[in-house]
């Protein structure tokens, strides 16, 4: 069976190595959160300048001077700490944080990365932080869906949209299958209902 | 010198020059100086080019003096939101210019404009379309691309407490590029909160030091 969207960020928050340093991407990446454990002691950051974030705000606890990286009211969890935007990226970008977890368009089989512009001409262009953490983190997760909703693969040889960044992708966690991608090429890890044979024939590759 | 104390907004404002690339700290809402950007609308400078991470949310703000028309061109990371009316309309229009920048390069590059940097090799964004006609070079075996400073001629801040001589203090995540955008503009306008006595604020805790700051008003 394919996994859910909640069974799929369980399947990413297992993955990662207790005391990590994470930063969870906007969108579905944020569910991983819902599924780390207090063993784990994982160490959440977020790009506008802490580390220790807790789940979101509710009620009397919402604070316009405390907001996530989607601009939503979070809280704060003791061992917290906040620092300003020039030294948050140097944490991406100097190679600080062990993992992020990042949403995309499609990769490729490399590890290429886009999700930040669909390249359509009407659109208007927004990067925001996903370029720095494409590169920065040791490891960088990517949660999609296999496919589109046209059926189209989104892991592909090589990027037809606009690049985010080059072999930055070290594994993709979709609903089909967990799928590792790098210099190597791409190697399945785990198939979700469905056998590798299969999966290379939707997704066009040899796996 | 040390800083200003103003008794409002408009006198805090006063002098802005028409085409002054204007910093704007904030994160979305958090930390946005809404009382100094209302009043640079009263005082009516135009042709700004303005830096700041988004392009303004709903109605007030950044997002008003946009509506205003006064900005000719836009720096910032993340324009497009769901709450991103105004700029997207005027963007569509080819009535504001837009350079898009990688969050963490537009911080480094106001930082590296503030600390004397002439430029600096980045990483972020190599082989994609933000860093076509940049100068690129490998350095160790990683390509990086050549990023180059961003100073403005004032930089608009809203911090959380100031002392007379203008000493800051941030509160939460509204610090985000307060700190960096006080050290990259000419003129450094801060609106805080309350302002306390020299002394008052602990100096190991103190995030700018009023060396950077030139104006200081309560709103």
């Amino acid at each position: 069976m394919s996994l859910s969207k909640d069974e799929l960020a369980a399947r990413v928050a297992a993955d990662i190595a207790p005391g990590s340093y994470v930063n969870l991407g906007i969108g579905q990446p944020t569910a991983v959160a819902d599924h780390l454990t207090r063993e784990q002691g994982v160490v959440l950051h977020t790009e506008n300048g802490m580390l220790g974030m807790g789940p979101l705000a509710h009620g009397a606890e919402i604070d316009p001077d405390l907001t996530n990286a989607g601009k939503q009211p979070v809280t704060e969890l003791p061992g917290a700490a906040y620092f300003h935007h020039a030294d948050s990226f140097a944490m991406m970008r100097g190679g600080h944080l062990d993992v992020c977890v990042l949403g995309a368009f499609q990769v490729s089989v490399r590890g290429d990365l886009a999700n930040w512009h669909t390249g359509a001409p009407d659109a208007i262009p927004a990067v925001g932080g996903a370029m720095d953490l494409a590169i920065g983190a040791k490891q960088v997760f990517v949660m999609m869906t296999l496919l589109a909703k046209d059926g189209t693969p989104k892991l592909v040889r090589e990027c037809t949209y606009p690049l985010t960044g080059l072999g930055c992708v070290t594994r993709v966690y979709s609903d089909l299958a967990v799928i590792d991608v790098g210099p190597g090429g791409a190697s399945v890890v785990e198939a979700f209902g469905v056998d590798s044979e299969e999966l290379g024939a939707l997704l066009h590759l040899d796996l | 010198m040390s800083a200003v104390l103003c008794d409002d907004v408009d006198e805090a404002v006063a002098g802005i020059q028409d085409g002054s690339t204007v910093l704007v700290s904030g994160f979305g809402m958090a930390g946005m100086p809404v009382d100094l950007i209302d009043a640079l609308i009263r005082q009516g400078a135009r042709d700004l080019t303005v830096v700041s991470n988004n392009a303004g949310n709903g109605d007030t703000g950044l997002a008003a003096l946009l509506a205003e028309g006064r900005v000719r061109k836009v720096i910032c990371s993340f324009p497009r939101q769901s709450d991103s009316w105004v700029f997207d309309r005027l963007y569509r229009e080819g009535r504001v210019e837009l350079e898009v920048v990688p969050q963490g390069t537009l911080a480094e590059r106001m930082r590296a404009a503030g600390a004397g940097i002439g430029a600096f090799y980045c990483p972020t964004g190599v082989g994609t379309p933000l860093a076509e006609g940049k100068e690129t070079r490998e350095i160790d075996g990683r390509t990086y691309v050549l990023e180059l400073p961003l100073a403005g001629d004032v930089a608009l801040i809203g911090a959380h407490r100031a002392d007379r001589i203008g000493n800051l203090v941030y509160r939460r995540t509204a610090r985000n590029f307060g700190p960096v955008m006080a050290t990259a503009a000419t003129t450094v306008v801060v609106q805080v909160r309350e302002v306390v006595e020299v002394g008052a604020l602990d100096p190991e805790a103190v995030v700018t030091p009023s060396i950077y700051v030139d104006r200081v008003v309560v709103a």
